[in-house]
Order: structure tokens, then C-alpha cells, then sequence
């Protein structure tokens, strides 16, 4: 297992892997795409109070837990990258900062326009509101940082340092509906007691809740390779690779 | 579930709806195009350079 991690976490082999894997990722997450909007338009039925704008949730809500899960991944890389000094883990999280910051702005635009209808506003300082748009302030924050400076191993650190101080926005992200009286309803996924959400309803949730992590899969291995590329463009086994594609 | 010519009024929310899954679906193409498009121009540019390279060695 640890020969294999190795393996991974050298520049050539991740490279290889991502070619292997992305065909993979991405047919997969746009055949889910498409049966999970099916099921999000057309399977399940309407809500019995909120009507047809409760389809809205199938898009809002894969992206919150998008926006969270991608940060972790983020914060978890860029320690891993504190650590053992590793090009693959600090390409990984700086490729995950537009995709969370895209996702994160998804789940408030789309928890705006859900508001709207629903509670008669787009927007309130609200526990759980407030805390996402810090998060896309934290994903911005860090963007910011990795273009300001210039060498490429510093502004891994400080963004490692960063993402992994930010983190503490999660839990107050997740346990913000029960920790304070907001307007945003409670959990009715994530909790130890069974869902409280009908079965149709449920499944194309599922459906693309699994589309938008094999779509972040597939898009950060793609931004990655490209980092790698680029820092590496000086190795031998990115000359050769490019010597091949000079030949055909 | 009533569908039949009402589908795309989406029961009186048709603004929010719509704008909800276009929104995502446009976040979600530039997200995949931007990349694809960017390790395209590096390629080309690192191709470029290695053919400089094979001239000046001649």
C-alpha cells in the first residue's frame, strides 16, 4: 500500500493514472448527470408544500456538500503536502480551489434562488448562509494567495497553512441549523436517524449528489496533471513526452 | 406528477427553477472547458519549444 502511495505521489505515474482514470470519471459522472436530472425534473414527484420549486434542491444541494467535502480535500492535501513534500498533493489542492469556490457560489446562488420563492427573500444573515459565504471568501482568500506569490513550493505552504486554519469553518458550516435558530431548515439527509425525505425523492438526490464527485474527480485530476505538467516541463519525462508528440 | 404542457412553467416557479439548473449547468461547462482549453495552449506551447530546441542543435 505505502510502495503504491509512492508511486502515485511521483509526477510520471500520476500523469499515466490520470490518463487512465479520467475517460472513467467523466463518462461516468455525465451518465449520472443525466439520470439524476431525469429523476430530479420528472421522477420525483412535487412537494407537497414548496410545489415544483423544490427541484431546485437537487442542484443546491450537491453543491453545498460539494463546497465542504472539496475543502477538506483541499486542507487534507495541502497538509499531506506540508508533510512529505509532495508535487501531486499541493497540485491537487490548488486545482480544488476554483472547483470549491465554483461549487460554494453554486449553493448560495441556487439557495438564493430557492429563497426568493420561499421565504420571500434572497438573502438573510443567517447562521448557515453566512458561514458558506465565508467559506467562498476563505476559497477566494486562498486563490488570491497562490497567484500572489510567485514560487510555487511558498505559495503551497501558505495556502496549506490557510486552508488547514479555514477548516474550522466546516463543522460550523454543517452544525450551524442545529447550534442556532436559523431560517435554513434543518438536516434531513445527514443525520443518524433515517432520512426524513420521501424515497423518490431521495434517489435522484443520490444520483447527483454521486455526478458532481465524479465530475470534481475528473476535473481536479485534470487541472492537477496540468500543474504537474507545467512544473515539470523541464524533466525528462515531459521532453519525452513531448518529443512523441512532435513525431506524429 | 401534472406535466403535460405545464412541464417548463414548473408550477408558477419557471424563473427560479430554470435559472437554478442553467446557472449550474453553465458553472459546470466552464469549469470543464477552461482546463481542457488551458493544457491544450501548454502542450502546443512546450511542442513548439522542443522543435526550437531540435533546430538549434542543427
Amino acid at each position: 500500500m505505502w510502495k503504491w502511495i509512492t508511486k502515485f505521489a511521483s509526477p510520471m505515474h500520476f500523469y499515466l493514472l490520470v490518463n487512465r482514470l479520467t475517460p472513467w470519471l467523466g463518462w461516468g459522472a455525465a451518465i449520472l448527470f443525466v439520470a439524476g436530472v431525469y429523476g430530479a425534473l420528472f421522477y420525483a414527484p412535487a412537494d407537497y408544500q414548496q410545489g415544483e420549486s423544490f427541484r431546485i434542491i437537487y442542484v443546491h444541494v450537491p453543491s453545498a456538500w460539494m463546497s465542504m467535502f472539496i475543502y477538506m480535500v483541499m486542507a487534507a492535501a495541502g497538509g499531506a503536502g506540508l508533510i512529505w513534500k509532495t508535487k501531486v498533493s499541493d497540485a491537487i489542492a490548488r486545482s480544488s480551489a476554483p472547483l470549491g469556490a465554483s461549487f460554494t457560489f453554486l449553493a448560495l446562488a441556487t439557495g438564493s434562488l430557492w429563497g426568493k420563492p420561499m421565504w420571500g427573500t434572497w438573502w438573510v444573515w443567517d447562521a448557515r448562509l453566512t458561514s458558506e459565504l465565508i467559506l467562498l471568501f476563505l476559497y477566494l482568500g486562498y486563490i488570491a494567495l497562490q497567484s500572489a506569490i510567485d514560487d510555487k513550493r511558498t505559495a503551497a505552504r501558505a495556502g496549506a497553512i490557510l486552508a488547514l486554519v479555514g477548516v474550522v469553518n466546516i463543522p460550523i458550516i454543517h452544525y450551524s441549523v442545529e447550534w442556532w435558530n436559523t431560517l435554513h431548515q434543518g438536516p434531513t439527509i445527514t443525520k443518524l436517524d433515517t432520512p426524513s425525505i420521501h424515497i423518490d425523492m431521495l434517489i435522484p438526490l443520490l444520483i447527483m449528489a454521486l455526478a458532481f464527485n465524479l465530475y470534481y474527480a475528473a476535473m481536479v485530476l485534470i487541472r492537477a496533471r496540468h500543474e504537474i505538467i507545467e512544473q515539470e516541463k523541464n524533466s525528462k519525462w515531459v521532453q519525452d513526452l513531448i518529443i512523441d508528440k512532435v513525431a506524429v | 406528477m401534472e406535466q403535460s404542457g405545464n412541464f417548463f412553467q414548473m408550477g408558477g416557479y419557471a424563473f427560479y427553477v430554470w435559472s437554478s439548473y442553467g446557472l449550474t449547468l453553465i458553472v459546470l461547462l466552464i469549469n470543464y472547458l477552461s482546463p481542457k482549453f488551458s493544457e491544450k495552449k501548454l502542450i502546443a506551447e512546450l511542442v513548439k519549444r522542443s522543435k526550437l530546441k531540435k533546430t538549434d542543435i542543427k
